[in-house]
C-alpha cells in the first residue's frame, strides 16, 4: 500500500483537541509508519501539499480561517472535524450571542486591567474577526466528524489508522464518543 | 509609529491562508532595524462571552482557553469562586488539586521540551525540517523520544486516572474535588515515579551538554534584561499551585514581595496595541516602557529563593551559578529552568502520592455566593495566571478579566525579536539563518499560542522589512 499524507490544522480552538491526537502516546510512531505527516503545529508548518486525510479542529472565526478552510478542502481528499468546536462551534461560538463590537471593547479597553491609552488591534496584518463563528461543515463539506472536546485520543486512533488503511471507521465500535 | 501606512503589503496567499507567524521588521533612514512587531493573529472572546453566565460555570468554561494548560485555568477559576463564596477547599480535595496541576505542569513542560525543542539540540538546528520532530527524534534517538512521550503521559494520566479524563477534566470544583483518588490508582501512578524522574535527569543533562559546547551562543542568545514576575510560598520557595506574587528587578533586587494576588490590579496593568491581538503588560509602578517583566519558568527561579524539594534543589543552585548573584537574563535558559521545575514536580507528586491523606474522600465542600466579586490565580507552565470575575447578586457575571501568561511574556517576546533582527538583519537582506534565530527565540517562551500562531513545532512564518517611507522592501516565508 502506498504511504498516505496526514495532516493537522489548528482553526479557532484551543489546541485541546491536538494535544488529545498527541495522547495517543507512543502510538504516534505507528501512525508514522503508515503515514507522512505532511502539516501539523507539533511537528512541522510548511505549507500544505495535496493530502489524504486533513484533522481540522476548531471553528472558523475569521476571514483567514475561511479561506484556509476552502484551501485545506482542495488539498485534502477525506477532511474530519475534529472536536466539539469544528462540529458545533462549541465554546468558540458562544461569542456568536454577543456584537463584534462589544467583544472588541471588553478585551481591549474596558478590562480591569488595561490602562486605556492603547489602540485596538486594526493591523492589517491581523485577521479580521468574523460577526458569526461558523462550524466546518456550513462552508465545506466534512466527510467525517469526531465528537469531543476534545474526542478521546482511543477515538482519534481508531478512526486514523481505520482511514489510512482504507477502511470504513465504524463508530458504534468506538467505546469513549460523546460530545463535550 | 503610526507615521507612515505602509504603501504595499504584499502577504503570498499561502502565508495568507496558512496561519504564519508574522512578524514586520522596520528600518530607519540609514537601513538599520529600528522596530520589529511579532504580531499575535488570533482572539476569541472569552471575557464577553462569559457574561451573563453563573460564576460556578467558568470552571468548566475558562479550561477550553488552552489544551495545554486548562488545568492552571481551572485552579485559578475554582480559586475565584471560593473567594465569591468565601470558602476554603476541603482537605484531601486541595492536595489532589495541587496533584492535578502538577501533572499538567509536567505534560506541558515535557511537551515542549521532548516534543518540540529536543530535536533542534539533539539532530542540530540544521538537520532537514521535515526531520526535526518528535518522529524524527525517534529514528535516531528512539530511547529518548520514547521516554519524552511517556513524560508527557505520566502528566496527563494523573488527571485520567483522578477524573477519568485527560483534557479538559471535569472534578475540579469550587469547594474541592468532586472524585477522589483510589489506592489502585494511587499505586499505579507511583509505579511511574522511578521512570519519570530518571527521563527529567536525562532532560536536564541534555540540556547542560548543549550548554556547555554552545557557550557563547546561549550565553548571548536574546540576553537583555527584563523584571521577573512569580509565586513563591512564605519563604520564598518556587510554588505553581498557591502563594503570593513576589516582583524581582532586573537587577536582581525584590520590587515587592508576598503581594496576595487579589491585588494584582494595584502592580499590573497591560495596553492594547493594533498590531497583536495580545496586550502588552506591566509592571505599574516602572509604567509601559520600563516596566516590561516576564513570566514562566525562568521567571520563576529568578525570583525563588529555593526549591521545595532536593533534588531539584541541588539543580536549582547550579541555575543560580549561572547569574552569579544577578537574575539569570538569557532567553536561552528558559529551556533549564523549565526541566528543573519539571523535575521538582515529579519529586513533589511522589510526596503527595505518599501523603497520608491523599485517598481519603474529605474531598468537597459546598459554598454558596455571598460576594460579589472573585480573584483567582496560579502558577501556569508559561506563567502566572490570573481570573477576575464580578457578579450580580445572582451570581451572574457581569464582567470578566483573564491575564494569561503568554501575555504577560508578549513584551518580551517582541523585544527578542528585534535583539535578533538587529543582530542578523543588514539593510533589506533576509536570511535564512534570520528566520532560524527568531522562530527559536519565540520558541524558548513556549508560548502557548493557543492564542496565535498555531504553530508549536516548526513555526511557519512570514517576516517583511518595511523601509523609513513604510515601503514593503523585503519578504520572507517559511
Ligand atoms: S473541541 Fe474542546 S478541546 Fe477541541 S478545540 Fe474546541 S474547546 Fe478545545
Amino acid at each position: 500500500m502506498e504511504r498516505k499524507k496526514l495532516a493537522t490544522i489548528w482553526l479557532g480552538g484551543c489546541s485541546g483537541c491536538h494535544m488529545s491526537f498527541l495522547d495517543i502516546d507512543e502510538r504516534i510512531l505507528e501512525l508514522a509508519s503508515l503515514a507522512d505527516i505532511v502539516k501539523s503545529p507539533v511537528v512541522d508548518g510548511k505549507s500544505l501539499p495535496p493530502c489524504d486525510i486533513a484533522l481540522v479542529e476548531g471553528s472558523v472565526t475569521s476571514d483567514e480561517h475561511r479561506e484556509e478552510l476552502f484551501h485545506i478542502r482542495k488539498q485534502a481528499r477525506i477532511l474530519v472535524s475534529l472536536g466539539d468546536c469544528a462540529i458545533t462551534t462549541n465554546i468558540t461560538g458562544m461569542r456568536n450571542y454577543f456584537r463584534t463590537a462589544d467583544v472588541m471593547r471588553n478585551a481591549y479597553q474596558d478590562a480591569a486591567s488595561n490602562d486605556r491609552v492603547g489602540n485596538y488591534p486594526d493591523d492589517p496584518q491581523l485577521l479580521k474577526l468574523n460577526d458569526k463563528v461558523y462550524p466546518l461543515h456550513e462552508l465545506v463539506k466534512v466527510d467525517y466528524m469526531i465528537p469531543g472536546c476534545p474526542p478521546h485520543a482511543d477515538t482519534i486512533f481508531y478512526v486514523l489508522s481505520a482511514l489510512l488503511q482504507d477502511r470504513e471507521p465504524d463508530l458504534d465500535r468506538v467505546k469513549k464518543i460523546k460530545y463535550g | 509609529m503610526d507615521k507612515v501606512e505602509p504603501k504595499k503589503i504584499l502577504i503570498s496567499p499561502v502565508t495568507r491562508i496558512e496561519g504564519h507567524a508574522k512578524i514586520t521588521l522596520q528600518l530607519d533612514d540609514k537601513g538599520e532595524v529600528s522596530d520589529a512587531r511579532f504580531h499575535v493573529n488570533e482572539f476569541r472572546g472569552f471575557e464577553t462571552f462569559c457574561q451573563g453566565r453563573l460564576y460556578t460555570e467558568m470552571p468548566t468554561i475558562t479550561p477550553r482557553i488552552c489544551g495545554i494548560c486548562p488545568v492552571s485555568h481551572t485552579i485559578a477559576s475554582v480559586k475565584a469562586c471560593e473567594m465569591i463564596q468565601g470558602i476554603r477547599p476541603a482537605h484531601t480535595g486541595h492536595l489532589l488539586r495541587k496533584l492535578m496541576h502538577l501533572g499538567q505542569n509536567i505534560s506541558s513542560h515535557a511537551l515542549s521540551f521532548f516534543h518540540l525543542s529536543s530535536p533542534d539540540f539533539l539532530l542540530g538546528y540544521d538537520a532537514d525540517p521535515a526531520v526535526r520532530n518528535i518522529i524524527g527524534l525517534a529514528q535516531q534517538f528512539p530511547d529518548i523520544a520514547r521516554r519524552g512521550i511517556r513524560l508527557r503521559q505520566f502528566g496527563q494520566e494523573i488527571s485520567e486516572r483522578i477524573t477519568g479524563k485527560k483534557i479538559h477534566a471535569m472534578g475540579i470544583v469550587p469547594g474541592g474535588m468532586s472524585f477522589p483518588l483510589t489506592e489502585e490508582n494511587r499505586k499505579a501512578l507511583l509505579a511511574w515515579i522511578p521512570e519519570v524522574l530518571e527521563t527529567a535527569r536525562i532532560g536536564i543533562g541534555i540540556i547542560r551538554r548543549f550548554q556547555e559546547e554552545h557557550q557563547e551562543m546561549v550565553g548571548s542568545f536574546a540576553n537583555f534584561p527584563t523584571h521577573y514576575l512569580g509565586t513563591v510560598g512564605p519563604e520564598g520557595e518556587l510554588d505553581l499551585y498557591e502563594g503570593n506574587l513576589r516582583f524581582m528587578h532586573a537587577d536582581g533586587t525584590i520590587l515587592q514581595d508576598q503581594v496576595p494576588p487579589e491585588q494584582y490590579l494595584q502592580w499590573i496593568g497591560e495596553r492594547s496595541v493594533s498590531w497583536s491581538y495580545l496586550t502588552y503588560p506591566y509592571y505599574k509602578p516602572l509604567g509601559f516602557e520600563e516596566g516590561r517583566y516576564r513570566v514562566g519558568p525562568l521567571a520563576r527561579l529568578n525570583v525563588a529563593s529555593r526549591m521545595k524539594t532536593p533534588k531539584a534543589q541541588e539543580e536549582f543552585l547550579r541555575f543560580k551559578a549561572i547569574g552569579d548573584g544577578q537574575p539569570v537574563h538569557g532567553t536561552f535558559y528558559y529551556h533549564y529552568a523549565r526541566l528543573i521545575e519539571t523535575l521538582g514536580s515529579i519529586e513533589q507528586i511522589e510526596q503527595l502520592l505518599h501523603h497520608p491523606d491523599i485517598t481519603s474522600t474529605d474531598i468537597q465542600l459546598h459554598g454558596r455566593w455571598n460576594y460579589p466579586e472573585g480573584i483567582g490565580h496560579s502558577e501556569a507552565p508559561r506563567g502566572t495566571l490570573f481570573h477576575h470575575y464580578v457578579t450580580n447578586d445572582s451570581g451572574q457575571l457581569q464582567k470578566v478579566n483573564l491575564l494569561i501568561a503568554t501575555g504577560q511574556n508578549n513584551p518580551a517576546m517582541n523585544r527578542a525579536v528585534l535583539e535578533v533582527a538587529k543582530q542578523y538583519v543588514k539593510g533589506d537582506a533576509l536570511q535564512e539563518e534570520m528566520l532560524n534565530r527568531v522562530e527559536s527565540a519565540i520558541r524558548c517562551y513556549d508560548p502557548c499560542l493557543s492564542c496565535s500562531t498555531h504553530a508549536l513545532g516548526q513555526m511557519p512564518m512570514v517576516v517583511e522589512v518595511y523601509d523609513a517611507e513604510g515601503r514593503l522592501l523585503n519578504s520572507r516565508t517559511r
